[in-house]
């Protein structure tokens, strides 16, 4: 019986003798070579079975979605607790997305804080322009999205009053912050105008260490612990979403307590 | 046509309703992401020192991810959660079926099973010692939705907190809760497997119950 697959008219002699050495190289070796390749590559993409897109998109959209059920549940005038300073944990607990050996240390004389974005007043703050402003001291509890905490204290000058100062627009989004170490960082405007978010120069009653954000980091009693910068060096008001660091990373933005 | 008279049966429910089954799958499934991606999170700094899960026990490859399988995963068991506890109390499920529990039954139904006395034919029964399995594992369910809150949002609901001694108490509370759940898991399971119409009976319904046979005959034609 004739092959259903053997052509009616047999191509020209010359062409088969044209492609002898291509057809001569299609060995089954070849094939079984290119089914490996193939059977590698879906393991490769097996490394991703535990977080495909699909999953990593839908898991990111309720992320986005507790964002906004935290902001509702954050009450503006509810303080944290507060504790006694002989509850002080000295010095604080040291934490970045490097070692503490490798900090690098900000030098106060040049130091300049930036204010930009949504504000009447663009310029560039001294530390001791920051010194000399209304301070505020609490003693609260520091937690870690990783479950560790202590209590530490904290004086500074508080956010609002700051953003008052520069004329910013209390009514914008976000405030966002760059800083010496490359960890930007951003926070809603309901708790940049907390009573105990602070820009913090002092822990207990001494200027902060070189390890703990000097000359000036952010303390916020209602957020976990990433989502205070230390060596600020930038601050903008603003209505389009910065993200953050570990926000970029896949962690939860709002991070209220 | 011939008439005759037979007694009037009235078909009985499912053992287990359908409601009820959708439920208990949907939980079975949060339950494991919500233990799983807990494990992801506790790993990161463990509360009994040296004591880790390792990534094979994880869901979420590293911490960012577990926390976002925690996170949205107690929408899913809250609100599953809550259907079946009102579910529960409002069909009179919870009363018929776990209540009363007597110590004494405990007792006698614990010695029966170190005997190999464990009896298990009749599904549509509890031992005493299953019912009290069951009211200690939706106690601890509901206590983990306490704890976790108390953990996610001890700032705004610092009271719970307070109630609880502290954060760090509330967050081993929460892998204490844990533990008994998984810990009725392993019963729950084993036990599952080893009398598999159970396990059937989760899946199709099981036998009927409430059937009755009517005092009143019925006219058939």
């Amino acid at each position: 019986m004739r092959s259903p697959f053997r052509p009616y008219t047999l191509p020209d002699a010359s062409v088969l003798a044209a492609h002898k050495s291509l057809i001569r190289s299609l060995e089954r070796r070849g094939l079984i070579r290119g089914g490996l390749s193939l059977g590698a590559l879906v393991m490769l993409t097996g490394c991703d079975v535990e977080r495909p897109e699909s999953v990593e998109s839908a898991l990111l959209a309720i992320s986005r979605f507790n964002d906004r059920v935290q902001a509702w549940l954050f009450d503006p005038n509810r303080l944290a607790p507060t504790y006694p300073e002989s509850m002080i944990l000295r010095p604080p607990k040291f934490n970045a997305y490097y070692d503490v050996t490798e900090v690098k240390p900000v030098d106060g004389t040049s130091w300049r804080l930036d204010v930009a974005g949504l504000v009447a007043e663009k310029r560039a703050w001294t530390l001791p322009d920051l010194q000399a402003l209304p301070q505020r001291s609490m003693v609260i509890q520091h937690i870690c999205v990783e479950g560790w905490s202590y209590i530490g204290g904290w004086t500074g000058v508080p956010l609002r009053t700051f953003l008052e100062r520069c004329g910013a627009d209390l009514r914008a989004k976000y405030v966002s912050f760059k800083t010496a170490d490359d960890y930007p960082s951003s926070i809603d405007m309901a708790t940049a105008l907390h009573p105990q978010t602070l820009l913090a120069l002092k822990y207990g009653d001494e200027t902060l260490a070189d390890p703990f954000g000097y000359p000036v980091r952010l303390r916020m009693a209602t957020k976990l612990g990433y989502k205070n910068p230390k060596w600020i060096t930038a601050i903008e008001v603003t209505n389009t979403y910065p993200g953050g660091f570990w926000e970029s990373k896949g962690f939860p933005w709002f991070a209220g307590l | 046509m011939r008439e005759t008279m037979r007694p009037l049966v009235t078909a009985g429910r499912p053992l287990h309703p359908l409601p009820l089954r959708i439920m208990h799958w949907v939980n079975a499934v949060v339950m494991l992401v919500m233990i799983t991606s807990g494990w992801g999170i506790y790993d990161d700094d463990v509360i009994i020192r040296g004591f880790h899960f390792g990534s094979f026990w994880r869901l979420g490859d590293w911490a960012a991810w577990s926390l976002n399988w925690h996170f949205a995963g107690m929408w899913f068991l809250a609100i599953n959660g809550v259907a079946y506890l009102v579910y529960g109390v409002a069909s009179g499920r919870f009363r018929t079926k776990l209540l009363p529990i007597r110590p004494a039954e405990v007792v006698r139904t614990v010695v029966d099973t170190l005997h190999f006395r464990i009896a298990h034919e009749d599904l549509t029964v509890y031992n005493a010692v299953q019912k009290l399995l069951y009211v200690i594992v939706i106690l601890a369910g509901i206590a983990q939705v306490v704890t976790g809150l108390a953990i996610w949002k001890p700032v705004q609901f610092s009271g719970l907190v307070a109630l609880m001694g502290g954060f760090q108490t509330a967050r081993v509370l929460h892998f204490a809760g844990m533990a008994i759940i998984v810990g009725f898991l392993v019963v729950h399971v084993t036990l599952a497997l080893l009398v598999p119409k159970t396990l059937l009976a989760m899946l199709s319904g099981g036998p009927r119950v409430g059937a009755q046979v009517s005092d009143k005959e019925e006219l058939v034609r």
